[in-house]
Formats: structure tokens, sequence, C-alpha cells
């Protein structure tokens, strides 16, 4: 039983987790693509309550100026106070990608708030982080969906039909599990076209996930058909005259609900992982959408790296994603061995 | 020996399997090298039909094929583009610092792992247990991007290691010692990040077989026949664990040299990675299919090596020849 609390615990952080992004429109203080062009690699602001010796009730950040006698380094401009309000009116957005809205849950009042500072281009990396994550995680989740899908038809197809053709879809399924994941999603990435659109990019990046991993789903959901199909309540049914799709949709398909559901909870993470790899060298979704990947990649000048420590954060804020993903793999995974057990 | 004969036959199938899916994909890919060269007014139409029948473009799949396969028994492995010379003269020098860094890892990766999974089995649930299980814990949901990326600036910022190269300038002068410990400085960091991606399934493998053969009934009898808990545990539960052990150890070879493609290329080593994701940019097919292949041919060698390894190690596998 603690097993199962476990899965409800791990799928209410992810949830939560996932409300996040995907109401970034509105958790997010601006728009990901817009610029602050004055103010490229601001550090993120520091929220005061207090000014001198009085206490503000409402708190405030200091706007930034360039700081005499250099062209690249801000301070506090202690003289302008920015008060924080939320529920302020900002940049156009749709909820849920269709009511058009202008709320956001915070934001400051005739100044500009960067909680965790600007990248080179003056953009908010909050912002672009919340949105990043829409891309990124959807690109997890339809790619795991697509590689399920895919993975589950071919291994159920195999292992009920068997025969040769068993033989031929498991050869081939072992020639993509000889690959190293990684050399096969590039060299399937490098005979795509490079130059396209974000949309086009995101399908592609997609395909590409679903045409790699079917095969480690595809042997896994065999081994249960195979195991399923010699079961004797299924041989009952079809010595009753059950015909194939009805066998298929009653008994079995639904045998391998457990091995599909853990391998979401690990492919997930992993093609999120893929995306971000793959956006981290260029080869990915294109700028300016920002994507987690996309967010990385500037960490890789080194200017970047050695002097502006904020880029960071998006990297360390990806981990709790990761972490919910894998506690509901473990979870999901301790349950069906112990429902084994019991049966 | 029939057994290794057919796990050699089935490496060179695979192999062959796989160039045959490169070649594919690559047929389906829109657009090749020369693309941009004809958007060049400088080059006459006459010259690029003189190079795409160089580079076999203007033919057919099957006989593109026919003919790497060619080159590759000239060992050749066909053309890069952009380099201008065999890809095959290419990837040798870049695999070679691939290997170094990936074998590297696989040697470190298992002298700590080993150790870390006996002794966390044997204490199951005590201090040391859950200290490496919480380690391991941590470190696996820390993706290897992440951890590469955080080695570097961890780097970038002390100043402790070189951020990027295998060597340092002068490096030709340095003398037998000083250049083997400039190269050791310049691996620290990708081998560091390989290992510590690496070491939380390793533990968590190790940990798993040899609580499986701690809890064997064979175990419990030698340990009521009064056998001493250390010759228990190094002398019969280690070598019931090994079989499974020995697999993982392939497989790890295997993901090592995967996972080293990345760090690389976050690193800046010269090795595969770096000239794959620019073959790719190029469009220098040749280069792609023959990084593609060599990686295939690392993961099947260290797969070999498990089995043979297997094959000395258990004499079941002896007897009933072939299980795959």
């Amino acid at each position: 039983m603690t097993q199962r609390r476990q899965i409800t615990l791990w799928i209410a952080v992810l949830g939560a987790l996932h409300v996040l992004v995907v109401f970034a429109g509105f958790l997010a203080p601006y728009d990901p693509s817009e610029q602050d062009r004055e103010h490229p690699y601001v550090a993120p602001m520091s929220v005061h309550s207090r000014e001198g010796g009085r206490f503000h009730w409402r708190p405030f950040v200091y706007a930034v100026r360039v700081r005499e006698g250099s062209f690249d380094e801000y301070e506090e401009d202690t003289g302008r106070i920015i008060p924080l309000r939320f529920f302020v009116r900002g940049a156009r957005y749709k909820v849920l990608g269709f009511l058009p809205t202008r709320w956001h849950l915070f934001g400051a009042e005739g100044g500009r708030l960067y909680v965790w500072g600007t990248d080179g281009f003056g953009r908010d990396q909050l912002s672009r982080f919340l949105y990043g994550g829409q891309i990124s995680l959807l690109a997890g989740l339809i790619g795991a969906s697509a590689t399920l899908l895919f993975g589950g038809l071919i291994g159920t197809f195999a292992g009920f039909y068997g025969g040769w053709r068993d033989a031929v879809l498991m050869r081939l399924s072992e020639l993509f599990l000889a690959l190293p994941w990684l050399y096969l999603l590039f060299a399937l990435r490098a005979f795509l076209p490079l130059a396209v659109s974000p949309v086009k990019a995101f399908l592609l990046v997609i395909v590409a996930l679903a045409a790699v991993g079917w095969a480690r789903p595809a042997r896994l959901v065999r081994g249960v058909v195979l195991s399923a199909k010699e079961r004797d309540f299924v041989r009952a049914a079809r010595g009753f005259g059950a015909s194939d799709g009805y066998l298929l949709r009653r008994h079995i398909v639904p045998e391998t609900r457990s091995v599909l559901l853990t391998q979401a909870a690990i492919l997930v993470p992993q093609f999120v992982l893929a995306e971000m790899t793959l956006s981290f060298l260029g080869l990915g979704i294109p700028e300016p959408v920002p994507s987690w990947g996309n967010l990385l990649a500037m960490l890789q000048q080194y200017s970047v790296l050695v002097s502006y420590w904020w880029i960071y954060l998006p990297a360390v804020a990806i981990v709790p994603f990761f972490v919910g993903y894998q506690g509901l793999a473990n979870a999901l995974h301790a349950d069906s061995a112990t429902q084994k057990i019991g049966v | 020996m029939r057994y290794l004969l057919r796990r050699v036959g089935h490496a060179v199938f695979l192999l062959f399997g796989v160039s045959i899916i490169t070649f594919i994909f690559s047929a389906l890919a829109p657009g090749n090298y020369l693309d941009e060269m004809r958007l060049n007014p400088q080059i006459s139409p006459a010259t690029l039909a003189e190079l795409r029948a160089r580079y076999d473009l203007d033919r057919p799949l099957p006989m593109r094929y026919a003919r790497w396969i060619d080159s590759v028994a000239h060992g050749e492995l066909g053309y890069s583009f952009a380099y201008n010379t065999p890809v095959a003269a290419l990837l040798w020098v870049r695999a070679r610092n691939t290997l170094v860094v990936a074998l590297t890892a696989v040697l470190l990766g298992w002298g700590l792992a080993l150790p870390l999974g006996i002794w966390s089995a044997e204490r199951r649930g005590g201090i040391v247990d859950r200290a490496v299980s919480l380690f391991t814990a941590t470190l696996l949901v820390i993706p290897e991007l992440l951890l590469a990326l955080g080695l570097l600036i961890l780097a970038a910022r002390s100043g402790w290691f070189p951020t990027g190269g295998m060597v340092s300038v002068g490096f030709a002068g340095f003398s037998k010692l000083e250049k083997l410990q400039d190269l050791a400085v310049h691996m620290t960091l990708p081998v560091a990040a390989l290992v510590l991606a690496a070491l939380p399934i390793l533990v968590r493998h190790i940990r798993a077989a040899m609580l499986e053969s701690l809890d064997a009934p064979f175990l419990r009898a030698a340990a009521a026949h009064g056998i001493s808990r250390r010759k228990l545990v190094y002398g019969y539960a280690v070598r019931a664990a090994a079989n499974p052990l020995i697999s993982l150890f392939g497989f790890s070879v295997g993901t090592l040299l995967s996972g080293s493609l990345l760090v690389e290329i976050v690193m800046s080593w010269p090795g595969l990675g770096p000239l794959l994701l620019e073959a790719i940019l190029a469009r220098d097919l040749y280069v792609v299919i023959g990084g593609v292949l060599f990686s295939t041919i690392f993961v099947m060698a260290g797969n070999f090596f498990a089995d043979v390894l297997l094959y000395w190690a258990d004499p079941r596998i002896r007897v009933t020849r072939g299980a795959a």
C-alpha cells in the first residue's frame, strides 16, 4: 500500500512542476523573446524591504544603471525604487494556448524586474526558463508517447504473431540497441535538414527520438505479450472462439500496462534530455524560441561560463524535474515487482 | 570456440545492418555537401558535376553502398568532403583520443564501483550502505550534460584544471614524464564527468548482484559450515555474482563511449564527438557514417570482450554452447 502512496506522491510532485511550466505565461513576468537591449547580463536583482532605515511594506528592487567608468557592469540605482506587485498587467499571452490575457502573477511597476537576471540579449531568464520548459517537456512527453506507441505496437505484433515476423523485428531491434543511442540520434539528425523553422525542428526532434528509442519498449512489451498469450485464461478464451482482436484488446494489451507505465517514466526524462542535448549543440530547436537546451547552450561561451553565474540557474532548476521522474519510475517499478509477488 | 565464432558472426551481421541503416537514412536526407558550393557563382557547373561524380553522389544508393563497401575493404571508409582525405585516417586519430578517455573512465569507474557495491551489499542497511545509496541516487538524477557543465564551471572558476583541449602549448617539447602528466591533467575533467555519470548505475547493479548471491542457499550452507565471513563474501559471493557483472561490464563500455561523445564536445576534447558534430553541421556524409560505425565497433568490442570473459568464467556457457 505504501508503494501506491509513493506513486501518488511522485505524481503530485511532477504535476505541480508541470503546472509551473504549463502556466508559464501567467507566472513569467515577461515574454520570452522580449529584449531589454540596454541591459544584457543583468545579475538577479535582490528584493529589499528596507531603504536606509525606512521599512517598506511592499518589497521592492532597485533599478540598475551602468556603473560609472565601466560599460558592462551594473550597480543598483538606490535613487530609483521599483515596487513589486502581484497581479500586474504586462505582455500579452494566451492561457493554455487559447485564452488571450495580459495578467501576470507578479511584476514591477515603472521598471523591470529580473529575478533570475538577463541573458546576453537582455531577455528575462526566468521567463525563458518557464517558456523553455514548455518546449522541452512537450518534446519529452510527445516523444515518449510516440515511442511507446510505436514500440508497443511492434512488440505486441511480434510477440502475438511470432514466427518470422517476430524474428525479423527482433533482429532489427537488436540493431538499434547495439548502436550507442546518442550516436544514432546524431546520425539521424545529421541526415535531416539543418536550418528549419522551430515547429519543424520540434517535429524532427520528436521523430528522431522515436526512431531511436522504439527498440527497448518493443522488446519488453514482446516479452510480456509472449507470456500473456500462453496464460490459461487466454487459451480458454481462444478455445471459446475469441478473435485475435478481442484477445489483444481484452487480455493481452492490458497486461502490458505496467511495463509501459514504467517505461514512460524512464523515457520522458531521457527524451527531455535528448532534446536538451540536441538544442545545446545547435541541432535542435533554433533561437529565439526558448528551450532548456538553448538556455544551457549559452554556457558554451567561455566568457559567459566564468563571468555570469546566473546563467547556471536554469541548469539547477531542471534537476527537480529529473528527480520527480526518477522517483516515479522507482515507485512504479517497485509497485509492479510487489504485484508480481502478490500473484 | 563455436560459441565465440557465432558471436563474431553476429557482430559482423550487426555491422552490416548498421551501415545499411545509416546509408538509407543518408539517402532520405535532402541536400548534400555540394549544395552550398552550387550557390557560389565562381564554381562552374562542370566542376560541380565532376565533384558529384568523384564523390559518387550521382549514382543510385545501392551503387553508392557497393562503392563504399569497396572503399571500406581498402581501409578508407569513404572520402571526407570537408577534409579532402579518406575518412579512416581522420577517424583513427580521433577514435584513439576517445578510447583513451573512455577506457580510463571504464577502469576508474569499475575500480570505484566494485568496492562500493560489494561493501554496501555486505553491510546491507548499514550506514555505509545508506550513504552509498544516497550518493548514487543523487548522481543518478543529475543528467550527464549538467554534470559535465558543472565540472567545467568548477574548472573554469577555480583554475585547477584546463577547460579544454588535450595537451598544453609546447607539448612537443616536453619530456616523456611531462607529456604523461600534461595528458593526465587534461584528461581529468572528461574522465571525471564520465565516471560520475556511470558510477550510480554500476554501483547499483553490483550491489543488487551481490545481494542476490549473498542470499543464495549455497552461501547460507557455507556459512553454516563455519567458513569465515571474509571468505564467504570475497571467495564465494563475488564469484557467484560475476556472471551478470561481466555482461554489465561489456554494456558499460558502450555506454561510456556513447556518453563520451557529449562530454568531449562540452570539454572540447579532440575525440570523435567534436568531429562528428562538425561533420553533421557540414553535411560531411561519410564522416558521419564512419563515426557511427566506429562507435558501433567499440560497443561490439565491449560486448565481445564480455562474451570472452563469460566464456572463460562460466563453465555453463561452455557446456550449453551458444545460448545467445
